[in-house]
């Protein structure tokens, strides 16, 4: 990417923080509700980006991660609440706990392939919520009730924005080359001398890394945990994401979690009919376009030479 | 003793249904390598259908069954046809997506048509005690319908997939399904038939569990829905008898956990059975190890 894309696309980060800052933290133009849907379209693009990263780029399915968020959410709250841990270590401390999970589940799990590996992350995922509801240290089936409310728009977005930057970088980075490598063909890529089970552990719990993130951002808004709120269903809203968006495409990752969750919050008025939409959008998506908005092309900041031609010549090339 | 041979019975009556959602599972996976989520859906449609002949008609249990079971069928081939086909050549993971979506789908619009509340099913069966050894034994007499009936439908499947036409069409398909549309096999129908008799299955599980916990609600095929096709996996997915030896397993562990411990923690250790079946064994209990190409 050339000097002057890179600097574009800092000025453009810059302007939307602060326009989204000015609206709602000064001038106070934005509603409540819709703040709340900010704050989720920054956590619904980390989730979608992050188990991009397992299902997409590296072609394992995983159907758990919600249950690493459950961990991010949770360890975050103990550690504000009970030990006192200033915010940015408390959402480190979950995201940690969350990787080191990730990669006790993934060692032994990641040897199982597809449909397997799918059922048994989805049972890791519901192990988590079971053993949750059994723990009255974190007030069982009840959850955790008034986690500090520190999560605002400017910590979601530095998060966002830092996810999408690390796993960009690492997807373009030659670890990231081995994870396509894997996905493509596994057999391939273990003769090739790829050492295929660190590399699916690796991206694995990176992935979980930072669920264990969005996890966190979650607990510091919404005040309130339970176990049921991280049920099948939140793991199943990821992957919707990731496979609208496109299996292997960060940016239609983001646009996923983006447009997933304007959609939900346009609809949300409509009640039970707002699902029934919901499902037959995502039906017929699959059907007309079954590899997601973006495929697996990305967007780079080539885009800004076309929308801001410069003189010269394209030093991009 | 006692408690300990209660709760065998309890998870045998409760490992019958699962096993008969689970056999669903495992013959469309057998065939088109489907994950269908939306089956545990399909046993809620069979159990309403069920509810609406008893309770407001008035039949008996059944041709109550019967009519579930022919509504189930017409569902599921309408699922299939608008759903699935058309991704017959797309990615697993779009299909598992659609799966998905499908659900979801009948999930609202049963909460939309059907109501939210919990409908209590009729008692058409009275539960009758009946006790053996002095007592020291009770079962009753839902769990005898239960059982019985589960059985024959397993019986009939093993019939019609081990000995009719459509059955062994319906395992080419799944041994190799260009060969056998090559051998002059109608793969669509065979893959609706799947969807008929998996559906069918479906809706006398959901009337048996409507008979079992005595309500009805339109989200109450999720759960059920999910322990069959753990059950399935255990067994080896696309293995029939597989998914009957999974259902018991699965039932009767459920039945042990909440017996012995607390029913809080039986689906912590379903799931941790299921894992650790997966880790000593990939492809589940009676599943076949393939070899991968190169």
């Amino acid at each position: 990417m050339s000097k002057r894309n890179l600097s574009i696309i800092c000025i453009v980060l810059f302007l939307v923080w602060g326009l989204v800052f000015l609206a709602t933290d000064v001038f106070g133009f934005i509603n409540s509700f819709q703040q709340v849907n900010i704050i989720w379209a920054g956590i619904n693009v980390i989730l979608a980006v992050s188990l991009n990263l397992v299902v997409g780029f590296t072609g394992q399915l995983a159907l758990g991660h919600a249950g690493f968020m459950a961990i991010g959410a949770y360890v975050s709250a103990v550690t504000t609440m009970q030990f006192g841990f200033p915010y940015p270590l408390a959402i480190l401390a979950g995201a940690l706990v969350s990787f080191l999970m990730g990669i006790l589940i993934g060692l032994p799990t990641l040897r199982l392939r597809g449909d397997y590996l799918a059922i048994a992350t989805l049972g890791f995922g519901e192990i988590i919520r079971g053993v949750l509801v059994n723990i009255e240290y974190v007030g069982g089936a009840a959850g955790i009730n008034g986690i500090p409310k520190i999560t605002n728009w400017t910590w979601t977005f530095v998060m966002t924005v830092f996810t999408v930057v690390i796993i960009n970088n690492f997807i373009k980075s030659m670890h990231g080359k081995a994870c396509i490598t894997i996905r493509d063909d596994e057999v391939a890529a273990e003769l090739m001398g790829i050492n295929t089970t660190y590399y699916k552990t690796l991206a694995f719990s990176l992935g979980a890394f930072f669920a264990g993130i969005a996890g966190g951002l979650y607990s510091h808004y919404f005040f309130m945990i339970q176990p049921a709120t991280f049920a099948l269903q939140k793991s199943f809203d990821a992957l919707v994401m990731v496979v609208l968006g496109g299996l292997g495409s960060v940016t239609g990752a983001v646009f996923a979690g983006l447009g997933v969750t304007f959609l939900n919050a346009a609809l949300i008025e409509l009640g039970a009919f707002r699902m029934v939409i919901y499902s037959i959008l995502l039906v017929a998506v699959m059907i007309f376009r079954p590899q997601g908005l973006m495929g697996n092309k990305e967007l780079s900041g080539k885009i800004f030479d076309r929308i801001l031609p410069k003189k010269g010549g394209n030093d991009d090339a | 003793m006692e408690t300990f041979i209660a709760q065998i019975l309890n998870g045998l009556s409760l490992g019958s249904i699962y096993a008969l959602i689970a056999l669903g599972y495992t013959m469309v996976y057998g065939i088109i390598q489907l994950i269908n989520f939306a089956h545990g859906e399909i046993l809620m449609i069979g159990a309403y259908v069920g509810y609406y002949c008893v309770a407001v008609f008035g039949m008996n249990i059944y041709s109550a069954m019967v009519l579930s079971m022919l509504a189930s069928s017409v569902v599921g081939v309408l699922i299939e046809r608008i759903a699935y086909k058309p991704l017959r050549n797309s990615g697993r993971l779009s299909v598992l997506i659609t799966a998905i979506g499908m659900s979801l789908l009948l999930q609202n619009g049963g909460l939309i048509v059907l109501g939210t509340d919990y409908v209590p099913f009729p008692q058409v069966i009275e539960r009758v005690p009946y006790h053996f050894f002095g007592g020291h034994l009770m079962v009753t007499s839902h769990q005898v319908l239960i059982f019985t009936v589960s059985i024959l439908m397993m019986i009939l499947l093993q019939y019609i997939v081990g000995y009719t036409k459509i059955g062994s069409a319906m395992r080419a398909v799944s041994h190799d399904r260009e060969a056998a549309s090559l051998m002059g096999i109608n793969v669509d129908n065979v893959i609706s038939f799947t969807f008929i008799i998996g559906s069918s299955l479906a809706a006398v599980a959901g009337v048996l569990l409507g008979l079992y916990y005595q309500t009805i609600h339109p989200l109450m095929g999720f759960m059920p829905g999910l322990k069959a096709f753990v059950a399935a996996v255990l067994g080896g997915i696309g293995v029939i008898p597989g998914a009957m030896l999974g259902g018991f397993l699965l039932g009767i562990v459920e039945a042990m956990v909440s017996g012995y411990w607390s029913t809080t923690y039986k689906d912590p250790v379903v799931f941790i059975v299921l894992i650790i079946i997966l880790i000593v064994k990939p492809t589940g209990l009676l599943g076949k190890n393939t070899s991968e190409k190169v």
